[in-house]
């Protein structure tokens, strides 16, 4: 049984990993060129974004094997991204809150001061 | 025909559909997620306190990228001599596995190293976590909370790296120990994904 279980494991696939570690290395330097792109802050963001996006899901798929895996592990390790991605819409408005808070502060300094 | 039904059930409670290797390795995954879970939640903090923050300094310009580079760098340098230690084992070569897996931690060792380094250099500039002198204290307060809470990762991981190359030489065959390192490379491969999300946010975004 033990056995059974061990060939199966070794059966995976295993790609050629210096592939891997050369798209790794190629996308790490490509994110270092981005920042000094003349593109705006929110493209080189979203560009960077998708780089880091793009360097996870290698390492997920390819160093942690879930290529080879079955779909239902994939779910359990997309799940906290979404969480993730969920959270910050959840906690934005607080942060828009303090901001707008601040602002009427900056109006009436001193009936803020007094109170703090 | 009911000898056949109850080995059905037995194997049924024994093996998990989704990691049909072992339970730990489900087990490993499971954790990672809820892990990630935190990170995720430190991120997506650190984004939206930036994101309302009217004085957050330019990470960039403050805590520089060269070294950080070179970290990262590192990090998945030791994902591949990880890959390669499991490879080894595999093919049955016990003692190339626990060099390479020597390797991995050592790179972990190392990295924790820089980061030691990198702390101590901006503390002395005045880069505290309960403020900082480029602007929004929480800039202090969750670039040491996110590093440090990967950086013990790391440190954990080497822990568990060496506990593991002590398992392999302990185990009579080197194929007993395949599936224990396998689920200690999803450990290690996570904490390199992490540094990826992390380097990208807190360094160059």
């Amino acid at each position: 049984m033990a056995a059974t279980a061990h060939a199966a494991t070794v059966e995976h696939k295993h790609p050629n990993y210096m592939n891997i570690f050369w798209a790794l290395a190629i996308l790490t330097v490509v994110e270092l060129i981005v920042i000094f792109l003349p593109f705006g802050k929110v493209t080189n963001g979203a560009l960077l974004c998708a780089l880091a996006l793009a360097k996870a899901a290698v390492v997920a798929m390819y160093f942690m094997h879930l290529r080879f895996e079955v779909r239902t592990l994939a779910l359990i390790a997309i799940t906290p991204l979404l969480i993730a991605t969920l959270l910050i819409f959840v906690l934005l408005p607080d942060g828009f809150a303090v901001a707008h808070k601040s602002d009427i502060r900056k109006g009436a300094p001193a009936a803020s001061e007094g109170k703090h | 025909m009911s000898q056949v039904a109850t080995m059905h059930a037995a194997v049924e409670t024994a093996e998990t559909p989704v990691t049909p290797e072992s339970w730990g390795k489900l087990g490993m995954w499971i954790f990672l997620a809820g892990d990630a879970v935190g990170f995720g939640t430190l991120l997506a903090g650190y984004g939206v306190m930036r994101a309302t923050s009217a004085d957050w300094p330019n990470p960039y310009d403050v805590l520089g990228i060269n070294l950080t580079a070179v970290m990262t760098f590192l990090l998945i340098c030791s994902s591949v001599t990880m890959v390669k230690a499991l490879e080894w084992l595999g093919k049955g070569d016990r003692h190339r596995a626990q060099w390479f897996l020597f390797y991995t931690a050592l790179g972990g060792a190392i990295f924790v190293s820089l980061q030691a380094y990198e702390w101590t250099h901006l503390i002395e500039r005045g880069l505290h976590i309960n403020g900082n002198p480029w602007g929004a204290s929480l800039f202090g307060t969750s670039f040491f909370l996110v590093t440090g809470f990967h950086g013990l990762h790391v440190t954990g991981g080497v822990i568990y790296l060496v506990s593991m190359i002590w398992m392999v030489s302990r185990r009579p065959e080197p194929a007993a120990s395949y599936n224990a390192v396998e689920i200690a490379g999803l450990y290690w491969h996570f904490v390199d994904l992490v540094w990826i999300m992390v380097f990208t946010f807190m360094y160059l975004l």
